[in-house]
């Protein structure tokens, strides 16, 4: 204060102005909001405003920022804990979405399917959806035809899903174990959309299978087969999981073994002499 | 009001009298149907896998008829829409139609599968009987062997008939087969190409195990099966110690009509085990697996339960092998095939023997040993029956892993571990047991069992008044007799016994002296039948510990 000219005394007598707490307050406030606004990105909000979805980019975006930014960062550039989601596409967000998935529980080998929160909507989807589409685009979910599991052909689908998804999901999808604690899950569950989706973004530990892979009229077949599997009525009685002998075998050293053994004693005791 | 009969009807005479001038049967029967047969519900074990394997007889016939063993393609056009338009083998094609299409073909199949299963476990609980009770001892060491064949053959058997429906998950037992042939040194690969007439999978081998799994090893199975039914015949049933039971007798019921009726009866209830879980259990459901193709491979692919401990075996075992000088030595493959199978298998064969020669005892027994009173034979029971469940639990350890939850590679580390650390903790354990039952029984004798009145004294002392064990009861316990141990000690000059001087003579010696001498003798009574715990005079009290 030396040398300005104001004098200390009156400084101090401003900073004890009744009003200057609010001063204070609303500089902060103006230059955090100002200062978000001017390193937040909006380039892309720029191009979707252009295309007409400017609401359900904003709005995805205010569910992101609740959401989601808390592990994949605010610009969904990825953290130590979870994957940029640039490029990830639309297909991506509904499948991890709509299944429950997303937003995690916690860290783990793998992310279980799990009930919805409140706020997950389709609406919710869709805006969530389009706002990661302006990060950089990536595969788009597919149309209601695409997934109609009456539009495909059952057996060339199971063919399809013996060769590349029993290694993993089983026979007919009761799910398997991967290593480290990873797992793949039973598919009794999954949407036709659901299916399709994890088969063009290849989440956690599955590998992606595109279209040159797998025809997206293939992928139809292969929805086809699962649908109308998990539909199946177990012809033989109880299913027992259709997981094959490992239940088998409980059942008959369980049941078949306890029974017999229980009638043998029954059959061979006798009134002890008093 | 009763009539009775004053002479045999002529409808059962004539008949009866044809047959007996002829064949001899009256003489036959009258010494056959009054043979005596002890009673106990273990004794009824073996006779699961006796009745089960008529059941597969039958059930097998039947899906002969419609079953076709080729490996030719053909397109299925069946009901079954889920596999329309797709090439497969004629063998898995009429697989399908027995399941779909034959009229009470799905329950056949299904039946012909659970009794498969019951079957090799009946066989399994039967001869975890005959150990645990020493009935395999002297005169019946032969019918034991022919017991281990039987086993050995119906996992054989079991085998190729998993394999038959020539589906996805049996396909991949069949390549582990062949994995297996294929590894062993020297004749493998030659081995391989005679099995599949050429490269695998080749289009033999399905015909070839069908010749073998309803012709050579079925036939092979009845004859032993005869045999082992007549030695035990002739041979007698062991019994288990009791009231007027000796070495000389057998109590029990005659063959006719009490033990008939119960052998009738329960071939009814294992029928029923089988229908019932045929009609309400699907097992094997070849239609979701799908046809198999060498290039396919499910999760879950797992073989039926008693072949669960080769799997597990396979599992566990480290990726070893040997190269050298350009050959390969699968160890991987090798170990886990052959190792546990010959273990237990050569290890079920050689005990009789083997406890023969380390007690020395080449006496007759027809009356079984409690578990508890041999504590080293049911230790390695134990031990044998934790190894070989270790192995088969983690046969199954990605459906665990899966299930449960757990890191896959835990249960193997964990598999690993147990599969040596279990056997020895388990003997140890069931050593004590062993131990702490026969003290109880030696308490039971000596004190009697609790009454439930509790008298008060006249100087003012509560005693538990203790009674006398029910005669029935005392006499089961009596049956306890000492092991008999081979001597090692020196004579009175220092010099060791003729038989006990070589390395193996000593060891011998040791052993026996192991096995035989930790014995806890009985002590009866001695005289008051009330002895009174807690009464003070010390006499009673140290018995207990």
């Amino acid at each position: 204060m030396i040398g300005t000219g104001i004098s200390v005394n009156s400084i101090t007598a401003r900073r004890r102005h009744p009003l200057a707490r609010l001063a204070v307050v609303a500089l902060a406030l103006g230059l955090l909001g100002g200062g978000y606004a001017l390193f937040a990105p909006s380039n892309s909000a720029d191009a979707a405003i252009a295309s007409g979805k400017a609401d359900d980019v904003a709005e995805g975006k205010s569910l992101f920022v609740a959401h989601c930014a808390s592990c994949h960062g605010m610009n969904a550039e990825g953290g130590p804990m979870a994957p940029p989601l640039v490029g990830v596409g639309a297909a991506a967000v509904d499948f991890q979405v709509s299944s429950g998935r997303m937003p995690a529980g916690g860290p783990g080998p793998q992310v279980p399917r799990k009930p919805l929160g409140e706020w997950v909507t389709p609406e919710a989807i869709n805006q969530l959806s389009a706002y990661i589409m302006t990060l950089g685009g990536g595969p788009q979910r597919p149309t209601a035809e695409m997934v109609d599991p009456a539009k495909g052909d059952a057996a060339k689908g199971g063919e399809l899903f013996r060769a590349n998804c029993i290694q993993c999901h089983n026979f007919v999808g009761a799910g398997g174990a991967l290593t480290y604690g990873k797992y793949a899950p039973n598919l009794n569950e999954a949407t036709p959309e659901q299916i399709y989706e994890a088969m063009v973004t290849g989440p956690q530990a599955m590998p992606v299978f595109n279209d040159s892979t797998i025809t997206p009229e293939d992928k139809r077949n292969m929805i086809a087969y699962i649908v109308q599997m998990r539909e199946l009525k177990d012809p033989g009685g109880f299913g027992l999981g259709r997981i094959g002998p490992v239940t088998e075998g409980l059942v008959v050293w369980i049941a078949g073994l306890s029974f017999m053994s229980l009638t043998a004693i029954w059959i061979t005791a006798k009134k002890r002499k008093k | 009001m009763t009539t009775t009969l004053k002479e045999t009807p002529k409808l059962v005479g004539g008949p009866a009298n044809y047959l007996d001038e002829r064949l001899g049967a009256g003489s036959f029967l009258k010494r056959n149907l009054r043979k005596v047969f002890p009673d106990h519900w273990s004794f009824l074990l073996g006779e699961i896998a006796l009745y089960s394997f008529i059941i597969l007889l039958l059930t097998g016939t039947f899906l002969t008829f419609w079953f076709k063993p080729g490996m030719g393609h053909v397109v299925y056009d069946g009901p079954y829409q889920q596999l329309r338009g797709v090439t497969m083998s004629e063998a898995y094609a009429s697989t399908l139609k027995i399941s779909f299409e034959v009229r009470g073909g799905l329950l056949m199949r299904q039946m012909h599968h659970w009794a498969a299963l019951l079957f090799v476990a009946g066989m399994t609980v039967h001869m975890l009987r005959v150990f645990f009770t020493g009935a395999y001892r002297k005169p019946r060491e032969l019918n034991w062997i022919i017991g281990v064949l039987l086993l050995t053959l119906a996992l054989l058997e079991g085998l190729t008939g998993y394999s038959l429906p020539d589906d996805l998950l049996s396909g991949a037992g069949l390549r582990i087969t062949e994995g297996v042939a294929i590894s062993l040194p020297l004749i493998g690969t030659y081995l391989t190409f005679f099995l599949f007439g050429g490269e695998y999978p080749g289009e033999d081998v399905i015909s070839r195990f069908y010749s073998l799994h309803i012709l050579l090893i079925p036939g092979i199975l009845l004859a032993l099966i005869s045999a082992h039914m007549i030695l035990m015949w002739v041979q007698k049933h062991t019994q288990m110690p009791g009231t007027g039971r000796t070495n000389q007798n057998v109590v029990g019921a005659p063959f006719y009509p009490a033990f008939m009726a119960k052998a009738g009866a329960y071939f009814l209830f294992t029928f029923t085990a089988i229908a019932g879980l045929g009609t309400f259990a699907q097992i094997n459901p070849i239609w979701l697996f799908g046809p198999y193709t060498p290039a396919d491979i499910s999760a879950g692919s797992q073989p039926d339960f008693y072949m669960g401990f080769l799997e597990g075996a396979l599992r566990l075992m480290p990726a070893w092998e040997i190269n050298f000088l350009g050959y390969t030595l699968p160890l991987s493959v090798l170990i886990p095939a052959l190792v546990p199978m010959g273990i237990i298998m050569t290890g079920l064969a050689l005990y009789p023997f083997i406890e023969q020669w380390v007690t020395g005892d080449r006496r007759e027994h027809h009356v079984a040993d409690r578990p508890r009173n041999n504590p080293h034979r049911t230790s390695i029971g134990m031990a044998a029956v934790t190894f070989y469940g270790i192995l088969w639990l983690l046969g199954a350890n990605d459906e665990i892993s899966s299930f449960f939850h757990i890191d896959l590679y835990h249960t193997t580390i964990f598999g690993r571990v147990a599969v040596f650390l279990g056997p020895a903790l388990v003997y140890v354990i069931t050593y004590r047991i062993c131990m702490g039952l026969q003290r109880k029984d030696t308490e039971v004798m000596s004190h009697g069992v609790e009454s439930g009145v509790i008298k008060r004294m006249p100087n003012g002392q509560y005693i538990e008044v203790h009674v006398p064990p029910a005669e029935d009861i005392a006499d089961h316990l009596r049956g306890k007799a000492p092991i008999p141990v081979v001597s090692g000690e020196p004579d009175s000059e220092g010099i060791p016994p003729k038989g006990a001087r070589s390395i193996l003579g000593k060891a011998k010696a040791t052993m026996s002296k192991k096995y035989g001498t930790e014995h806890i003798a009985l002590e009866e009574d001695h005289g008051h039948g009330h002895a009174a715990i807690g009464s003070g005079d010390g006499e009673d009290r140290k018995e207990l510990h």
